[in-house]
């Protein structure tokens, strides 16, 4: 069974993925990165693999990628850092990635790589369901990789549906009309739009990210989802970390930890 | 067949490679924009705007001794007599009477030298519309009086700081806040890049260009069709626009000048034709330059309306199948090329369009051919990169 299915599974509630830029704040911090992010108790690792232009992402997260492409990062040397990582790690990885490097690097040898280190899904921002389904689904699907669609505010209840018949594992909730890392606090217009996915009786669990940044954001998304999704916020505080473990581990505890 | 499909491809390339987040606002242009454009109230306003707003029709120009020099007949598109100075009016004139008859209340847009970041802040201020222009940090200050210009048309520009603070950056930052306010702001893309409709439905406010030249070259020369039609490329929209009638006219050459910078492969260059590799590039599949793990790279050319790291699209297709001939001229072959045509027609040329002009020493033609160049602009955006460069 996949990882995120199992975790899905066991787990219903209060669910945490951590999304980190591969390579940030130095090329060799990647493995130890994920195993504190691992140890401080999150139950998903999302791995950014940095791109020249991430549109979707925010500052916070775009200047990460500037940084690990600086810092020499790339996906071929991402994959021998992952090679052999899940004798340490045990969560589900999820590669979150534009669709540009991975073209170049080549889908099929993509897909392969991943399989090969272990790695359960994947979140390709631009890549569109149609396009997807026409040339992904089979490749993604014999090599196990999930795929998560996102949705925002202003999808269609029939859009949210069709991405629900096409996800795997989980359904990635934008929780405003944002870029990552854009807001601090959830307003009532957004617990609307959050109430109304929750009662749709999706078959996928939801995770809810953009805008979740601490214990109370957390708090508050996992209400209306099975958890949600923090990345910027986490970046900001390891920027200019002199001891990675102790900072990601007090930043994880501070999220998990009820207010 | 040069045509675009359903989903927005030519051949292998186009399409809507865009984050969910911008699915519904591309959506709904995909689905409206051609029913709104082919409705008698979009075309009335339309064509009054281009005549008496516009100055359109634009002169078809017979360039005597330029064709002299060249040993050719040489018309010259006058683009550069369009109000704002250039060809980009013509597709924001276009696209804000769509955002209005779409209800939208804000625009944005990118602009890279600041002309079509001048065309939108213009539309804006003849429709009332808040604008807002996303422009890189290093073009504000490289192109200080576009910025004031476009302040004075009450324009809010916003500087992009992310990556290398260029064109490709101030879209990244204007797809960001269209993302940020899906419902009431329209996003009017400068050149046929993009997602889908985008290239398509700029390729069609540009094809007035063509449109005309082949009424009024019946006029002159008894024949709709010239032997070649030369234009200049950078995302690509004036080529667009000139070669739109001609795509599948297969007797008449169409020739696409592209930035060299200080050469082909001197690693300052902008001839995605030859540099670039297919990829994806602010939403849509086309030739990119970018290194061999898939970062885009920041192009090099004297000509800030050509320095653009993609081209659309139909060009990418127009390059695989051969209907069109690439050129890359160099910075230095470009200068003296808008002295040229100074000198023989009194015509300061945009630097972007000189391109145009010097691909005319980089082709073969025969003496008695009807050659059409496309006069993409005005030279006065460029006068102090003219003095710079000083060699007059």
């Amino acid at each position: 069974m996949n990882r995120i299915d199992y975790l899905f599974q066991t787990k219903k509630e209060r669910v945490l993925s951590i999304y980190v830029t591969a390579g940030f704040p130095n090329l060799e911090d990647t493995l130890p990165v994920m195993e504190a992010i691992q140890a401080a108790g999150a139950d998903i690792i999302e791995l950014g693999i940095p791109y020249s232009d991430p549109i979707a992402d925010g500052p916070t997260i775009q200047e990460s990628n500037t940084q690990a492409l600086e810092n020499g990062m790339s996906i071929k040397t991402l994959f021998s850092q992952l090679l052999g990582f899940r004798a340490k790690i045990h969560v589900p990885v999820i590669l979150m990635g534009y669709l540009n490097p991975i073209m170049q690097f080549g889908v099929v040898e993509f897909c392969k790589k991943c399989k090969q280190v272990g790695i359960d899904g994947l979140i390709l921002p631009d890549l569109p369901m149609s396009q997807y389904l026409e040339e992904y689904k089979a490749l993604f699907e014999e090599y196990g990789l999930f795929i998560s669609f996102l949705i925002s505010p202003q999808t269609s209840e029939k859009r949210i549906r069709e991405v629900d018949e096409h996800s795997s594992g989980f359904i990635y909730m934008v929780s405003s009309h944002a870029i990552t890392g854009a807001k601090s606090a959830i307003s009532k217009e957004q617990e609307v739009y959050f109430e109304r996915v929750a009662g749709m009786n999706l078959n996928h669990p939801r995770l809810i990210g953009f805008g979740i940044s601490d214990a109370a954001t957390f708090q508050l998304a996992s209400r209306y989802s099975q958890g949600a999704i923090i990345g910027s916020a986490l970046i900001k505080h390891i920027a200019y970390s002199l001891d990675l473990n102790k900072d990601i581990h007090a930043f994880i505890k501070g999220v998990l930890t009820p207010e | 067949m040069i045509q675009v499909d359903e989903k927005g491809f030519y051949g292998k390339f186009g399409g809507a490679y865009i984050p969910e987040m911008l699915y519904p606002n591309v959506e709904e242009l995909r689905e409206n924009w051609e029913a709104l454009v082919a409705s008698p109230s979009y075309q009335e306003e339309f064509q009054q705007l281009l005549r008496d707003f516009v100055g359109r029709p634009t002169p078809l120009y017979f360039a005597a001794r330029l064709s002299e020099t060249f040993g050719a007949k040489i018309y010259l598109k006058r683009e550069d007599l369009c109000h704002t100075g250039a060809h980009k009016v013509n597709n924001t004139v276009g696209q804000i009477i769509l955002a209005k008859k779409l209800g939208k209340k804000r625009i944005i847009a990118e602009t890279g030298a600041g002309q079509h970041g001048v065309a939108t802040a213009t539309v804006c201020a003849l429709m009332g519309m808040d604008c807002t222009i996303y422009m890189g940090e290093l073009d504000i200050k490289r192109q200080r009086p576009n910025v004031e210009r476009m302040r004075i048309l009450g324009a809010k520009v916003v500087p992009a700081v992310s990556g290398s603070k260029t064109l490709k950056d101030a879209t990244n930052e204007a797809m960001r806040a269209w993302i940020a306010d899906p419902v009431g702001t329209h996003y009017i893309i400068g050149s046929v890049v993009g997602p889908h409709p985008y290239p398509e439905m700029v390729a069609r406010f540009q094809s007035v260009i063509s449109e005309e030249i082949k009424w009024q070259l019946k006029a002159k020369e008894g024949r709709e069709n010239p032997d070649l039609v030369i234009a200049c490329v950078g995302g690509g929209s004036n080529a667009a626009g000139a070669f739109y009638h001609y795509y599948n006219e297969p007797a008449v050459r169409l020739i696409a000048a592209e930035a060299a910078g200080l050469g082909i492969h001197s690693g300052k260059s902008a001839a995605t034709s030859v540099l670039g590799t297919p990829g994806i590039l602010h939403g849509s599949k086309t030739l990119v330059m970018q290194t061999e793990d898939g970062q885009v790279i920041e192009p090099h050319s004297i000509s800030a309306g050509l320095d653009y790291p993609g081209i659309g699209p139909v060009h990418a297709h127009l390059h695989a199948v051969g209907r069109a001939e690439f050129v890359g001229v160099e910075d230095e072959d470009a200068m003296k090329a808008g002295i040229l045509l100074s000198r023989t027609e009194g015509i300061i040329p945009a630097i972007e369009t000189a391109h145009a002009i010097h691909a005319l020493n980089q082709i073969t033609f025969n003496p008695n051919d009807l050659i059409v160049i496309n006069l993409s602009g005005r030279g006065d955006k460029d006068l102090e990169t003219y003095i710079q460069w000083g060699n007059y």
